[in-house]
C-alpha cells in the first residue's frame, strides 16, 4: 500500500527541522490518496445538536455505523435555552434538536453531555476543561470555532456536515496540507487588555482573509504568559482571520491545566503522556510559509465600529473614513459597514450608547472572563436601559463562578445571570438583540443580522463589555478603572 | 454527490467583499427548519416586515433563476454552516465565481457538487462587466475544458485542483473510498495505540 512506503520513506529521512503542526500532521496521516490529498486519523470528534443532524440521517440512509464511537463526543449548546428554569422545549425551535441529537448518540453508541448534565456547555468550552482535548491530537467539530482546541496543543479545526458524516463513518478525514504561520505576541500587556484585544489586534492588522488556507502557531512571550483559558480565546477567533486552525505549543501550563481532568490520561500513563507531548515544538530551524509580528505594548482595549472582525480600532481611536480606503471594494464595504452600524467616520467610538451587553460565548465564556468582568461589575450597577446579560460557556464554568460568589456581584449589579449555551452568539436558541438595538459583546462575530435582524454588534473583551454595560456607552475600561470613565 | 460538467445560466453579481455564511443563510432559516432556497441571503433578500426588497438582484428578473453567482473576495467566510451550500443549492445555484474562498465554504463546495471557480479580482470584475453589459446575462461554466465563457465570446480558462476537478466530474462518494481503505486504518490504530495509548484508554469513561 502507498501508505506503508510512504511510512517507511518518512522514517528513513534525516530529520528535517519541521513546525509544531508538521509534527502533529506527519503523526497522524494513515494513507496518501495521491493528487494532494492524505487521509488523517480523527482522535477526537465532538459533535453538536445543529451540524450533526443531516450527518446521521445519512448514515441511516446508507445503513452505515459509527467507526469509533469511543472517541466521538456529543454536546447540545447551539439551541439551548439559557434561562434559570430551561427545559429542551424552552425554545421552540429547539426541543426536535435536543431530542434527535439523544437518540442519534443513544443509537449509535455516542456518549452526550445532555441538557442537564453537570458536563453540558458548549462544545469549545466542554472539549478543553474535560480533558477530551489532548497536546498532539487531531480533533474536529461541526463548528468553524473548533480551532479553539488548537490552545492545548492540537490540530483543532471546523468541518462541514459532509465532513461529520464522513468523520463518524471513517474516524478519519481527507485533507489538503495547508500552509504554515507563525504569529509572535511579544511584549506585555497593559492593565485591562487582554487575550481578545490581542486576537481582534491580529484580526486588524491582516484581515479576515490573512489566514486563508494557513495553519497559524502563535507564539511569543505574551502568549507564553498566557494562561490556557487567554490561549483559547486566541486560537478560537482564528477563524476570523480566515485560517483553517491555530495553536499553541504545549508547555507546563499546558500540563498543570490537564492534570487531573476526566478524560486526560492518569497515573503512568500520564508520564508517558507528558513525555510525548513535552517533543510538541516546533525546532527551531522550522521554517513558516508567513511569519506576523505583534507588538503586545502597543495595544489598546480593541473594538469593532463595523459589520467584519477585521473593522476593528482602539476604543481611543477615531471611526475611519472610507475616503482614506484605496481599494474601492474595500470602501463600498466600509460605507456600508457603516450605514448598517449607524456611526460616523471620523467621530471617537467611545461614547457610542449601547443597549445590550452580552459576556459569554465559545470566545469568552470561561471562568477567568467572568472574572475579569465581575471586577469591573463590581460596586457599580448596570447603567439605565441597558439590558446586560451573563451566560457561562458551561454549567461547569456557572458552578464554579457561582462557588465563587460571581453570579451574586452580577446579579446584585443588576445583570441576567443564566444558564450555559450559545445564546446571543449565534442566536439559535431564540435569544436575540431587537432590531436597530445596539449589542457590545465578548463574542466573535459582528456580521450584518448576526444577533438578529438589523441588530448592531461591537466586539470587545468581557472587561471591555463590562465596562460599557455600567456606564451605557462605549468606554475605554482603563479609564474607567482609573476613575474618570463614568 | 451530484456530478458537476457544464453549466449554462443566468448570473448573478454580488460583488461585495466578505459574503459571510451567516448573511447566505440566516440562522433562524435553519433553526426553523424553514425552506433553506426561500432563506437564501435572508437579510438582505426580505425587508423587516417580511416581503421582498425588489432592489435585492436576486429579487429580479432574470436573476430569480440564476443558476452561478459572481462574488467578491473571501466569500463565504465565518460560520461551517453546510446550509450554505444548501441554500445555494435549493435556490438552484451550481456555481460561485469569486477571487477567494474561505476554506471551509470552499471545502463544502466540492462535497455538494457546487463548483467554486476562483479567478484574479480585474477578471471577475471584466466578467461582471461584460455580463452587465449583455443582454441574457448568461454564462456557461465548462469544468471538463476548465473555462468560463459568455455568449458574446469572452472565455475565461481556470485553474483547479486535478484531483478535486475529477471528484466533481465522477459524482464521487468519499466516505465509500476510505471505507475500502479500512485495513490502512486498521494498521494506523494497532500501531497508535502502543504509541499513544492514552488516546484509546482515556476516552473509555
Amino acid at each position: 500500500m502507498v501508505s506503508r512506503k510512504l511510512r517507511i520513506s518518512t522514517l528513513h529521512r534525516p530529520a528535517a527541522p519541521t513546525t509544531l503542526f508538521e509534527k502533529i500532521w506527519n503523526a497522524h496521516v494513515l494513507a496518501d490518496l495521491g493528487g494532494g490529498e492524505v487521509l488523517l486519523h480523527v482522535d477526537r470528534h465532538i459533535i453538536h445538536e445543529v451540524t450533526s443532524a443531516r450527518a446521521f440521517a445519512n448514515l441511516r440512509l446508507k445503513q452505515r455505523k459509527v467507526r469509533c464511537p469511543e472517541l466521538t463526543f456529543g454536546v447540545v449548546d447551539h439551541v439551548v435555552a439559557t434561562r434559570p428554569d430551561r427545559s429542551e422545549d424552552t425554545n421552540p425551535a429547539g426541543g426536535g434538536f435536543v431530542r434527535a441529537m439523544r437518540r442519534n448518540c443513544a443509537d449509535f453508541g455516542i456518549r452526550l453531555f445532555d441538557i442537564d448534565d453537570p458536563r453540558q456547555g458548549i462544545a469549545h468550552v466542554v472539549g478543553p476543561e474535560l480533558g477530551i482535548d489532548l497536546p498532539g491530537c487531531t480533533l474536529v467539530c461541526g463548528d468553524s470555532h473548533t480551532a479553539s482546541n488548537g490552545a492545548l496543543g492540537a490540530l483543532a479545526w471546523g468541518i462541514g456536515t459532509s465532513e461529520v458524516e464522513h468523520v463518524l463513518a471513517t474516524q478519519a478525514i481527507v485533507q489538503r496540507r495547508p500552509l504554515t504561520m507563525q504569529v509572535n505576541f511579544e511584549g506585555a500587556l497593559a492593565a485591562y487588555v487582554s487575550a481578545k484585544d490581542m486576537v481582534m489586534a491580529l484580526i486588524g492588522r491582516i484581515g479576515t482573509a490573512g489566514g486563508t488556507n494557513h495553519v497559524v502557531e502563535y507564539a511569543g512571550s505574551a502568549i507564553r504568559a498566557l494562561s490556557i483559558e487567554g490561549r483559547l480565546t486566541i486560537c478560537n477567533m482564528s477563524i476570523e482571520l480566515g485560517a483553517r486552525a491555530g495553536m499553541v505549543a504545549p508547555d507546563e501550563v499546558t500540563f498543570a491545566y490537564l492534570h487531573g481532568r476526566a478524560y486526560a490520561p492518569s497515573g503512568a500513563e500520564w508520564d508517558a503522556a507528558v513525555a510525548h507531548w513535552s517533543g510538541l515544538v516546533t525546532d527551531p530551524q522550522a521554517v513558516f510559509d508567513r511569519e506576523v509580528n505583534i507588538d503586545c505594548t502597543a495595544i489598546h482595549p480593541q473594538v469593532t465600529w463595523g459589520t467584519s472582525p477585521q473593522d476593528v480600532i482602539g476604543v481611543d481611536e477615531i471611526i475611519p473614513d472610507p475616503d482614506t480606503a484605496t481599494d474601492p471594494v474595500r470602501q463600498t464595504a466600509m460605507r456600508r459597514a457603516l450605514d448598517y452600524i449607524g456611526l460616523t467616520p471620523g467621530a471617537l467610538l467611545a461614547g457610542t450608547a449601547i443597549d445590550y451587553a452580552f459576556i459569554g460565548s465559545c470566545t469568552n465564556g470561561r471562568l477567568s472572563d467572568l472574572q475579569a468582568a465581575a471586577a469591573v461589575v463590581r460596586g457599580r450597577h448596570v447603567a439605565p436601559g441597558v439590558r446586560a446579560l451573563v451566560v457561562p460557556g458551561s454549567t461547569s464554568v456557572r458552578r464554579t463562578a457561582e462557588a465563587e460568589g460571581l453570579d451574586r456581584i452580577f446579579l446584585d449589579a443588576g445583570f441576567e445571570w443564566h444558564q450555559s449555551g450559545c445564546s446571543l452568539c449565534v442566536t439559535a436558541n431564540n435569544d436575540v438583540v431587537p432590531p436597530g438595538q445596539r449589542c457590545i459583546a465578548s463574542t466573535n462575530r459582528n456580521f450584518e443580522g448576526r444577533q438578529g435582524p438589523l441588530s448592531r454588534t461591537h466586539l470587545a473583551s468581557p472587561a471591555s463589555v463590562a465596562a460599557a454595560a455600567v456606564t451605557g456607552r462605549i468606554v475605554d475600561v482603563r479609564a474607567l478603572m482609573a476613575g474618570n470613565g463614568s | 454527490m451530484e456530478p458537476f460538467h457544464t453549466l449554462t445560466g443566468v448570473a448573478a453579481i454580488l460583488p461585495a467583499e466578505n459574503i459571510n455564511t451567516d448573511a447566505i443563510i440566516p440562522t433562524r432559516w435553519i433553526v426553523n427548519s424553514r425552506d433553506l432556497g426561500e432563506g437564501l441571503f435572508g437579510v438582505w433578500r426580505y425587508r423587516p416586515d417580511g416581503t421582498e426588497d425588489p432592489d435585492f438582484v436576486l429579487n429580479q428578473m432574470p436573476f430569480r433563476h440564476s443558476r452561478v453567482l459572481v462574488a467578491g473576495p473571501n466569500f463565504g467566510c465565518g460560520s461551517s454552516r453546510e446550509e450554505a451550500l444548501w441554500a445555494l443549492m435549493r435556490f438552484g445555484i451550481r456555481c460561485v465565481i469569486a477571487p477567494g474562498f474561505s476554506d471551509i465554504f470552499y471545502e463544502n463546495a466540492f462535497k455538494n457538487g457546487l463548483l467554486p471557480v476562483v479567478l484574479p479580482a480585474e477578471t471577475v470584475a471584466a466578467l461582471s462587466e461584460r455580463l452587465a453589459a449583455g443582454n441574457s446575462h448568461e454564462l456557461t461554466v465548462d469544468l471538463e475544458q476548465r473555462a468560463v465563457s459568455l455568449p458574446g465570446g469572452m472565455s475565461v480558462p481556470f485553474t483547479i485542483d486535478a484531483a478535486r476537478r475529477q471528484a466533481l466530474l465522477d459524482g464521487r462518494d468519499e466516505i465509500d473510498r476510505t471505507l475500502g481503505l479500512t485495513a490502512d486504518f486498521e494498521r494506523f490504530q494497532s500501531d497508535d495505540r502502543l504509541n499513544r495509548p492514552w488516546i484509546y484508554h482515556a476516552a473509555k469513561g
